[in-house]
């Protein structure tokens, strides 16, 4: 009886321990993007679900299939996960990417010069299989597009 | 303090110019841990990368950890030979690197 009791408390303890844990760190990864507030809102870096980076963004994205996501259906290697992304639209000034089941959703932004090319490569890491979201801003307008990821553990390339 | 090589390529490529280049970098997420002391590595990742060729702007970059370790990055522009091309990169912690190069 004793025993239950005790793992019952220690059990508690762990999760307050957790709660409080978590509680203490997103300060901490908010504050790291400081700097620029306009140009790094950390609200959109801290968020979860591709839905709250959005919002965060203070974007409306409509589906566009004039935008190509480049991306191996099976990464092998989930912490280096090559992605493309190329568009059509006219006049595209930026391209975000967001990558769904990551801890912190948002993994990069780019601004495009008047002179270059509207794409980019970039490697990412992939924590769960998901969609790797591509968002351009075309015009006033943000358009999006994905490509679904599967990540499997070990290196075998399955 | 570690250190951070910024390695560029440039190359005409279908009358445009193709810039490829790779950081040299941890990218710590901050959430993972270090095998022996149990204890959290800190945060380290480039958060802002600007690539520009004769001082005008080609490509800016905010990043979050969510980018590979050694981070690559690829950009094609409407250039030509003789064009210089340079990226310099900030991470969160203040670190910095820059390369510069002349389409051939």
């Amino acid at each position: 009886m004793k025993r239950r009791t005790f793992l019952k408390g220690s059990l508690a303890a762990g999760v307050t321990g957790v709660a409080a844990g978590s509680s203490v760190l997103t300060p901490v990864f908010a504050g790291s993007h400081g700097g620029d507030a306009a140009m790094k809102p950390a609200d959109a870096y801290k968020a979860t679900s591709v839905e709250d980076a959005l919002k965060a963004l203070g974007i409306t994205a409509e589906d566009s299939d004039k935008i190509t996501v480049t991306a191996p259906d099976l990464a092998e290697n989930a912490a280096v996960v090559p992605v493309e992304v190329t568009t059509e639209l006219e006049g595209a000034e930026e391209i975000i990417v967001m990558v769904s089941k990551n801890p912190a959703v948002l993994a990069a932004k780019f601004k495009l010069g008047e002179t270059a090319d509207p794409g980019v490569k970039c490697r990412f890491k992939v924590g769960k299989s998901g969609d790797i979201v591509a968002v351009v801003k075309a015009g006033d307008k943000y358009y999006t597009a994905k490509k679904a990821v599967k990540v499997t553990k070990g290196g075998c390339g399955g | 303090m570690a250190k951070f090589k910024t390695r560029l390529k440039v190359k005409m490529k279908d009358g445009k110019v193709n810039v490829k280049a790779i950081m040299s970098h941890p990218m710590e997420t901050g959430r993972r841990k270090d095998k022996k002391t149990g204890e959290k590595i800190p945060e380290l990742y480039i958060n802002e990368v600007v690539v520009t060729a004769n001082d005008k702007m080609i490509l800016t970059a905010d990043w979050a950890s969510s980018v590979s370790k050694n981070p690559y990055l690829s950009v094609n522009y409407a250039g030509k030979s003789g064009d210089k091309v340079k990226i310099s990169w900030k991470d969160n912690k203040g670190n910095t690197g820059e390369a510069e190069k002349t389409v051939k």
